[in-house]
């Protein structure tokens, strides 16, 4: 078989043409190295960047040498950032890295050698080159899309210089099964190969569209630019022919033999990954991750193929390198956190109750609504426990293993929490996104963490299939074969007992497998996605029994008590705690259809004495209760202790509720998905606050920071604040010091372990705390809010970082001038934004008013002075540029209470520019 | 310190020689009218920029220039423009030179260096005679860019921008807004929802004695100038009405609409000019509808100024003031 490019014209090499954006014309240079493999005393010139000759003047002595090598049809100014950063770093008595990024042959402004170079060949021309460089220090090798491979090529056959492995999208392996990407198909067809990269620029230009945002016109000119001619982009085509399509193509072995070498590598790895990309799909990195399980991995959410360029990739590189500086030299010193295996002494599995209780035929659960129009669906312990194992043994039987990832797609109810159960318990991780992220944010986050096996019901499995959502797909309902075969489902949770079964009666030894250990990793949560772009939270089983502990502890929760789990990541921790758990009669993806007769029944059916309900679902109850009857007020004065949480609840919400359970304590716990229940206030102790808070204001003295109180950590749980300069920077050493405000730092055995694929953010997250220290095997999480801490150690919660307001005389926080707002009569609910660049903002009020407004419009004379004169004590005099009244302010789902105001922002602006018309936010 | 104020006349002007004088400079005026303060021990001398003989003579002995005198007008001849805001500036900057003067404070607008689209938090940019709207703007811009390069040791020129100067006695902006809104003819441009930043007589003419004790250290700089209270401008003809005592505006003209009829009006009153200004002018309809206002930081932190009356204080004033005239 001859390549298209097999015959390719000759042309030397040559330095890039001076002026091209971003690169400096000292980092380039030619290199000649000897060919290996032939007989003949043939050598190759290589346009390469090398930062070498820049630091050895400045008197520099590398660590290391980033070896960087691009892919189709990029060249090495793909690198050009790194160079840049690395050198600048340097200069600047940083780590000292050098930095070189080659030309492959054929490519960029390397030499045109006039015969084809498939892989193999490739592989031994780039350790050519680093054999007449000379390089013999550590190694860091570092590719993008082919680039990666002939980098991982190297990587592989040089085990003795290199140190660490960096990747760009990329990929080593097809995975079975699957095709190759349409677009590379496309272009692969004999047909139109040539014509599509060599005779036209079309696979460059179609390539240099990839980027997000998109590249000026001067970049892409750049990258244009050693490929100017049919005969310079030769290489182009040679390198799409050698993409080895099948077990026939000539670099097929090749590429086995390099992605069986990386998976044998033990070298630190990083990869920075743009999700965006048509061909190395998250697919693909979900294949490397398999092959590297100890690689970091960010994949940056809106970014594409040419992460490169949508991404600070540099810094991060840089940082990462950094961190495995710090890393080794805690390894040296012997500070390796120890591995926690299964059954240590006293630990409690979260099945624990599953096995205590496998005989009882006590209540374990009740699905108060299993389906339209049915009865309350009751399941015993034994039942419970029992479903429990058969579906595990099923699950088993059908390949899903220990770390496996299983997306769960089921509504809340008995089944989701069999399967839960089965699949933690055989050491699967279980992903769960809220369907309150809507379709789009559900296929972001699927895709994102990229499950192996799919369980879901009809809606779940049906938007699977549409959207393509990978992984094996198990259905909970049986379907008729031609829509089970549509849907791509292979088992229902039916089959997977029945298969438990067979196995059972045939009399082989039906054993689950041995517990997965506490620190095995046993849930990825998504966040409600009201804060950014969903992300993935990871916690290993330790984390999540010490969420049940923490429950249990605060709440006394436990064997014996009846728990109604109206709140998503509670309702599955009640087996957990072993407490009889009722999920009420609502639709989950909307709170607030939750009515108060829903709950009294599901409390009846428990004899429960602890309720848990959403703010948003808390509301409906209140709103609903004059329909409850004797008997449903009977069972609500058994309640002892009821709580609501995920967003802040009012005082007069709380308080109404409390009216409907007069023998309960009234709770409302502060936490997120990245650390359930870190501090607790009940009625009484907001009630105090109130009464002190009037009593100040009475007294004429000043009103503080304000913010909702959420009272006193657990506890387990540490808390800190690290202050805000003047910039609205979280920059301070975090402290307990009162009365600063500044971002909330917390700890608790109960937080998450990290993001999932997310390691830039991660780094974020642990920023200036004790756990940025390398192997330490402390845990903290930047909360992302803001707040300080009173001289009695309660915690007063003030907003989110980014919706802090950047005045021209210092910082706002909004949630304090909003509650003295929210005290006026015609104000139903009121948000405060900031309008104009960072620090020269203004203050913007947006409110709800009572009956709400009909359109929007700037408040009238009278509401506004009333809006201005709340407001101005709390934002300590800085006045209130304008005042909106819209009939309703845009909320999540998932919570129907948090309020975006970065978009409300953004929608103020526009009105209050004149540019935008009087929209609804 | 003898410190020259030119155009002294007007409600700034007044403003701003009376707080030169307090500062314990000796102060004397220019300009073609009484200024009406000899009273208060501050000497006048009458005379016309464009006429250099008076000029010369006016500068004769000042450490210090304050130059506000300018033709301020919505329309009229171009020529006239130039003559008295450009010619007479250069005028001025070389009579000043020549005295011996010191420091020079151009007192310019924040139209030198913004047209037609609207400003969210900027800071002063430089002046730009080719895209200003307006002869008015248009002059201003170029009078600015002829001050500052007049810089030089021994000779510390600085620009302050004071945008939408107004208070009490103001026969521009306030007796216009509510002589319309009296007469039924004041209409919101758009939604009236433009954030848009004004500065109280008072604080403007604060910055500009600061920026005349700070040149020395500021020099060669220009300063956008204002509360740093922004307010829709519905809000603030509201405001401005109620002091009043008028009935606010209700009714409503589309901003480009405006902007559209502003151009024609402007076109037709120059081929018929009379000795009334147009109803509308396409820069006073951009000036109503987009927003204006601007980062103050700078402003503030350079000249070590802070406005001293708000907004509500500044409308408890002018009220004050109508009540007291009716």
């Amino acid at each position: 078989m001859t390549a298209p490019g097999s015959r390719f014209p000759l042309a030397a090499a040559s330095l890039p043409p001076v002026g091209l954006p971003g690169l400096d014309a000292r980092f380039s240079r030619l290199v000649t190295a000897a060919e290996s493999g032939g007989d003949s005393q043939t050598t190759r010139d290589w346009h390469i960047l090398d930062n070498a000759a820049v630091l050895a003047e400045a008197g520099i002595t590398p660590i290391g040498t980033i070896l960087c090598v691009h892919g189709n049809p990029t060249w090495s100014y793909l690198w050009r950032r790194l160079v840049e950063k690395a050198t600048e770093d340097a200069l600047d008595g940083g780590s000292p890295w050098r930095v070189i990024a080659v030309d492959q042959l054929e490519m960029g402004f390397s030499e045109r050698t006039g015969v084809s170079r498939p892989l193999a060949r490739r592989v031994r021309d780039l350790g050519d080159l680093t054999d007449a460089l000379g390089l013999d220090g550590p190694v860091v090798s570092f590719g993008h899309d082919w680039g990666g491979v002939v980098s991982l090529g190297w990587a592989v056959d040089h085990p003795d210089l290199l140190a660490d492995v960096m990747l760009l999208n990329t990929a080593v392996h097809q995975p079975k099964g699957y095709p190759i990407p349409a677009p590379l198909r496309l272009t692969l067809r004999r047909s139109i190969l040539r014509l599509a990269t060599v005779t036209t620029p079309g696979f460059l230009e179609t390539t240099l569209a990839l980027a997000h945002p998109a590249l000026s016109a001067a970049v892409k000119d750049a990258y244009r630019a050693p490929y100017r001619g049919a005969s310079r982009r030769a290489g182009i085509g040679g390198f799409v022919a050698d993409i080895p399509v099948d077990e026939q193509h000539e670099s097929f072995a090749e590429l086995a033999r390099i992605s069986e070498g990386v998976t044998r590598l033990q070298v630190p790895a990083l990869m920075l990954w743009g999700p965006r990309d048509p061909i190395f799909s998250d697919r693909y990195l979900d294949d490397l991750a398999d092959r590297l399980p100890h690689a970091d991995i960010h994949r940056f959410e809106g970014s594409g193929h040419l992460v490169a360029e949508d991404v600070d990739y540099a810094a991060n590189a840089l940082a990462w390198l950094g961190e495995q500086d710090a890393r080794a030299g805690a390894a040296a010193a012997g500070a390796a956190p120890a591995d926690a295996s299964g059954r240590d002494a006293g630990r409690q599995p979260l099945w624990h109750y599953l096995e205590e209780f496998r005989e009882s035929t006590d209540t374990a659960i009740i699905d108060m609504a299993p389906g339209r129009g049915k009865q309350p669906l009751v399941v015993s312990w034994q039942r419970l426990s029992r479903r429990v194992e058969q579906i595990a043994l099923g699950l088993q039987s059908v390949g899903v293993k220990h770390g496996d990832r299983v997306s769960l797609l089921v509504p809340p109810g008995a089944d989701l929490t069999a399967v839960l159960y089965a699949c933690v318990r055989i050491g699967a991780v279980v992903v769960v996104a809220d369907a309150g992220l809507g379709l789009r944010g559900l296929t972001r986050a699927v895709r994102g963490a990229w499950p192996d096996h799919v369980i879901g019901a009809a809606p779940g499995l049906a938007a699977a299939r549409a959207l393509g959502w990978p992984g094996q797909k198990i259905s909970t309902v049986a379907f008729p074969p031609a829509v089970a075969r549509a849907l791509g489902v292979k088992h229902t949770l039916a089959s997977l007992i029945a298969r438990a079964g067979s196995i059972q009666t045939l009399g082989e030894p039906a054993v689950l497998p041995e517990w997965p250990g506490a620190d095995d990793i046993a849930a990825v949560l998504f966040t409600s996605g009201s804060t950014g772009p969903a992300k993935g939270v990871v916690y290993r089983h330790s984390q999540l029994e010490a969420v049940r502990d923490a429950l249990a502890a605060q709440y006394g929760v436990g064997p014996g008590t009846g728990l109604v789990a109206g709140f998503a990541p509670f309702a599955l921790l009640g087996p957990a705690l072993g407490c009889r758990s009722v999920t009420p009669d609502m639709d989950v993806t909307s709170p607030k259809t939750l009515t108060a007769d829903a709950v009294a029944a599901a409390v009846a059916a428990v004899d429960a004495t602890v309720v848990f309900l959403s703010p948003a679902a808390l509301a409906n109850v209140v709103a609903t209760s004059s329909s409850l009857d004797a008997d449903a007020h009977r069972a609500l004065a058994g309640v002892q202790t009821f709580l609501s949480a995920g967003a802040p609840v009012p005082e007069a919400l709380l308080a109404a509720a409390g009216r409907l359970m007069p023998n309960a304590g009234a709770h409302t716990p502060y936490g997120m998905t990245e650390g359930l229940l870190l501090t607790d206030i009940d009625l009484t102790g907001i009630r105090e606050l109130r009464v002190a808070r009037q009593a100040r204001e009475a007294q004429g003295l000043a009103a503080g920071a304000g913010g909702v109180c959420v009272g006193r950590p657990n506890a387990t749980t540490r808390l800190r604040i690290s202050a805000l300069d003047e910039n609205g920077h979280a920059v301070g050493e975090p402290s307990q010091a009162p009365d600063v405000t500044g971002e909330i730092i917390v700890s608790a055995p109960h937080i998450k372990s990290h993001y999932d694929r997310l390691w830039s953010t991660d780094r974020q997250a642990v920023r200036g705390t004790p756990a940025e220290a390398p192997a330490s095997s402390e845990r903290w999480h930047r909360t992302g809010d803001v707040g300080h801490l009173d001289a009695e150690g309660r915690l007063w919660v003030e907003g989110r970082m980014p919706h802090l307001i950047t005045t021209g005389t210092g910082v706002v926080t909004p949630v304090g001038i909003e509650q003295s707002i929210e005290t006026l009569a015609p104000i139903g609910r009121a948000a405060v934004v900031g309008i104009g660049p960072a620090g020269t903002q203004q203050l913007v009020v947006v409110v709800e008013t009572q009956p709400a407004a009909r359109r929007v419009s700037l408040a009238d004379s009278a509401l506004a002075a009333s809006v201005r004169e709340a407001s101005v004590r709390q934002a300590s005099g800085r006045p209130i540029a304008a005042v909106l009244v819209v009939p309703r302010l845009p909320t999540d789902i998932r919570h129907n209470s948090k309020i975006d105001r970065s978009a409300l922002s953004r929608w103020a602006g526009g009105i209050l520019a004149g540019q935008s018309r009087m929209r609804r936010p | 310190m003898k410190v020259l104020v030119t155009g002294a006349s007007g409600m700034l002007g007044r403003a701003v020689a009376t707080g030169v004088a307090l500062a314990g400079n000796e102060v004397r005026t220019f300009q073609r009218g009484p200024s009406g303060l000899a009273v208060s021990g501050i000497e006048d001398i009458r005379g016309s920029l464009t006429d250099g003989a008076a000029v010369t003579h006016a500068v004769q002995g000042m450490d210090a220039i304050v130059h506000l005198a300018a033709k301020v007008s919505l329309a009229g001849e171009a020529a006239e423009f130039d003559a008295v805001n450009v010619g007479g500036t250069r005028d001025l900057l070389a009579a000043a030179r020549a005295a011996g003067a010191a420091r020079f404070v151009y007192v310019s607008s924040p139209s030198v260096a913004h047209a037609g689209v609207s400003i969210v938090g900027d800071d002063a940019r430089v002046a730009d005679p080719g895209h200003a709207s307006g002869d008015y703007a248009r002059t201003k811009a170029i009078a600015e860019l002829l001050a500052l390069a007049a810089d030089a040791p021994g000779f510390a020129v600085v620009a302050v921008r004071p945008h939408l100067v107004w208070g009490p006695g103001d026969t521009q902006l306030i007796a216009r807004i509510v002589d319309r809104a009296r007469r039924g003819r004041l209409p919101l441009l758009g939604d009236g929802a433009a954030l848009i930043d004004t500065t109280y007589v008072e604080n403007a003419a604060s910055a500009i004695v600061a920026a005349l004790g700070r040149a020395p250290q500021v020099h060669g700089n220009a300063y956008v100038v204002t509360n740093g209270e922004p307010r829709p401008v519905a809000d603030l003809l509201a405001g401005i009405c109620a002091a009043a005592g008028v009935a606010p505006p209700t009714w409503r003209v589309p901003a480009g609409v405006a902007r559209a009829a502003g151009s024609l009006i402007e076109a037709a009153w120059r081929l018929r000019p009379g000795t009334d200004e147009p109803p509308m002018t396409r820069f006073l309809a951009e000036q109503l509808s987009t927003a204006h206002w601007f980062d103050q930081r700078r402003t503030r932190a350079d000249l070590q100024w802070q406005p001293a009356v708000s907004l509500d204080e500044g409308l408890a004033r002018l009220a004050a003031s109508y009540a007291h005239t009716d």
